[in-house]
């Protein structure tokens, strides 16, 4: 079955084996073919269509035994409650905040390191290489209580208290943004052609003229991506944001969905919480399949999960 | 071919004006390098505060009884913390479901990441779209995808139950998947496999690209079945992809949070060592011990990763 996947063996197989043989054996093994790809769809897309198709539900069909999987009524009520909810407004603007925060910042500082790591030469570099690598598969979790500490100043530092800020949330996530960034643009700046910068140079320009001026315009395929991956990373975070905030100034819709509740205290809130994953979803995945080849080129080279 | 070489730009970057070495000689390699630092100082000023600093205190901290936000002067206690957790039942029973979620969420990611690779990777038409589709579990935020499981696995109203009673005649009764303490682990694991398995698929399927396609021909032509192909072509050649994708994977399950943390709360059938850590750290404000189950993380961690970097190392061999 899975060995239909090989492309070139299939095209020789009609050269190797007798025709009418390659016919019936041909056959069956398309028919499972496609039953395994109906089933990959299947167990892929289910899942967030039944949160879809809930989220659609009167409350009456909602909790009507058996299910049914084709709602009989629209109802938009629960986007209704949901959009016209303050609070849930506010964690969507947080997000997007704290998010947008974190990629420009790590976009920044990783595009700068990134270009000294991927072009230039000096003693400390491949130390400092391995210092980002082993960044970024750090546990979060292994600095969650000094980070705490730091959070609200209660370090040898003097720093202002930013427990419940969004500020301490962007500070925060460049732990695990920024490591990430600087790795996957080495590896981009790396492959980038010599010649231009190099003319560039012998006409006298500096370095940091060549970057700003050469090498960043053309890194901007590469920016978008790890932009997009670092963002992804930011919206999706959830221990740091539980951890560093309180309440509506700079919760995030990954905390608040799941604080959500019902309309009522004896209501089941799955509906809401259905409509509320959805609207901070659709986007997400709207982005993935617009950038989808470039996120696959950054993936492979970054190997980060989302 | 060794992963961290593989990870790791190659030593060749167009550099004017020097060969070989970091070393740089002449005054426009001298200028060179002070440039280099400036340019990278930002980023390691961030990764020592917002990283190197909290993890020299959380070894500090998990030396001492420090009480989050307590007006009481904190003592050092030397490794108490440690032995104390060494021999905390609650650490052993979440050591033992991180591992047990790490193992087996990993070997079925593997496996069936690599049958959507293969299926992938094999030209027919729509192959765009399943391609697309699978990548729709994956940029689903975890806490998301946690919450519309625990809307399918719901005892009385999940469409799990739905299907496997009502429908397929699987089960003879309804399941409460996640309330249960002998299903609620599986339930969790089934949800982390449904989210990260097109990662892996993606990671498989960029290694199965650059087999080229003449080795296969090659070895049809020498009789071989389709079933030898996979486990004397594919499977060597594709092995450092493989190799990458199982360490990142290993990593990021073993300080699993998030969908456990969303599913089950502080629950102690499905607690992992990141949950637990957490717990103590912030909800019992006990810095001191907490900080020493976040070291004994890290320390876990590192191990993983000395593990990984040998088994490449001899795999290059």
């Amino acid at each position: 079955m899975a060995q239909n996947a090989v492309p070139s063996t299939e095209a020789l197989d009609h050269l190797v084996v007798p025709k009418r043989k390659t016919d019936v054996v041909g056959i069956i093994s398309r028919v499972f073919f496609w039953i395994l790809i109906v089933a990959l769809m299947f167990y892929t897309l289910f899942p967030f269509y039944w949160a879809i198709v809930s989220s659609l539900k009167p409350n009456n069909e909602i909790f009507a035994t058996p299910a049914t999987y084709w709602p009989r009524n629209l109802d938009l009520s629960h986007y209704q409650f949901v959009l016209s909810n303050g609070k849930f407004l506010q964690a969507l603007r947080n997000s997007i905040i704290v998010s947008v925060g974190t990629t420009l910042l790590a976009l920044l500082f990783g595009a700068t390191g990134a270009y000294a790591l991927g072009r230039l030469k000096f003693r400390g570099r491949t130390a400092a290489l391995y210092l980002i690598l082993a960044m970024t598969m750090f546990p979060a979790v292994a600095i969650l209580g000094s980070l705490f500490q730091m959070v609200r100043g209660d370090w040898f530092l003097h720093t202002p208290n930013l427990y419940n800020t969004k500020t301490a949330l962007v500070i925060t996530y460049l732990t695990f943004a920024l490591p990430f960034t600087v790795w996957v643009l080495t590896n981009f700046f790396k492959a980038m052609p010599g010649e231009l910068e190099e003319a560039a140079l012998v006409d006298g320009a500096t370095n940091f003229r060549a970057f700003w001026e050469i090498l960043l315009p053309l890194a901007m395929p590469g920016l978008v991506t790890t932009g997009l991956l670092a963002f992804i990373g930011a919206w999706n975070e959830y221990l740091y944001a539980l951890t560093f905030t309180t309440d509506y100034r700079a919760k995030t819709v990954q905390v608040a969905i799941a604080q959500f509740s019902g309309n009522t205290e004896y209501e089941l809130p799955f509906a809401n919480k259905m409509a509320a994953s959805v609207i901070v979803t659709v986007p997400l995945i709207a982005l993935v399949l617009i950038f989808q080849r470039k996120i696959l080129a950054g993936l492979t080279s970054g190997a980060v999960k989302g | 071919m060794s992963a961290i070489s593989d990870v790791l730009p190659a030593d060749q970057p167009p550099i004017l004006n020097m060969k070989g070495g970091n070393k740089p000689t002449s005054a426009v390699g001298r200028r060179q390098e002070r440039l280099a630092w400036i340019m990278l100082f930002p980023s390691l000023l961030v990764v020592a505060v917002v990283a190197l600093y909290p993890l020299f205190e959380t070894f500090r901290l998990s030396l001492t009884n420090t009480r989050l936000a307590s007006a009481r002067e904190p003592r050092y206690v030397g490794l108490e913390n440690y032995t104390d957790l060494l021999t905390d039942p609650l650490w052993w029973s979440s050591f033992q479901h991180t591992v047990q979620f790490t193992v087996i969420s990993v070997l079925i990611e593997t496996v069936l990441g690599m049958i959507i690779a293969l299926v992938i990777n094999s030209n027919f038409k729509g192959r765009g779209l399943v391609r697309a589709a699978i990548l729709v579990p994956w940029a689903i935020p975890t806490v998301v995808s946690a919450t519309m499981w625990q809307w399918m696995y719901h005892d009385v109203f999940g469409v799990v139950n739905d299907m496997a009673v009502n429908r397929l005649h699987i089960l003879p009764d309804k399941v409460a998947w996640i309330a249960n303490p002998s299903t609620a682990l599986w339930s969790i694991i089934a949800v982390d496999v449904w989210k990260t398995t097109p990662f892996m698929a993606l990671l498989l399927l960029a290694g199965l690209q650059v087999i080229p396609g003449d080795v296969y021909e090659a070895s049809t032509v020498d009789g071989a079945n389709r079933w030898q192909q996979f486990w004397q072509i594919t499977l060597p050649l594709v092995a450092p992809a493989l190799l990458v994708a199982l360490i990142f994977r290993t990593l990021d399950a073993f300080r699993v949070f998030d969908v456990i943390f969303v599913m089950k709360g502080y629950a102690t059938e499905t607690m992992s060592v990141a949950v637990m850590a957490r717990q103590t750290l912030i909800d019992k404000a006990r810095l001191g011990e907490g900080s020493a189950i976040a070291a004994a993380i890290f320390v876990c961690i590192s191990v993983l990763v000395v593990i990984y970097t040998r088994l490449i190392k001899i795999e290059e061999a």
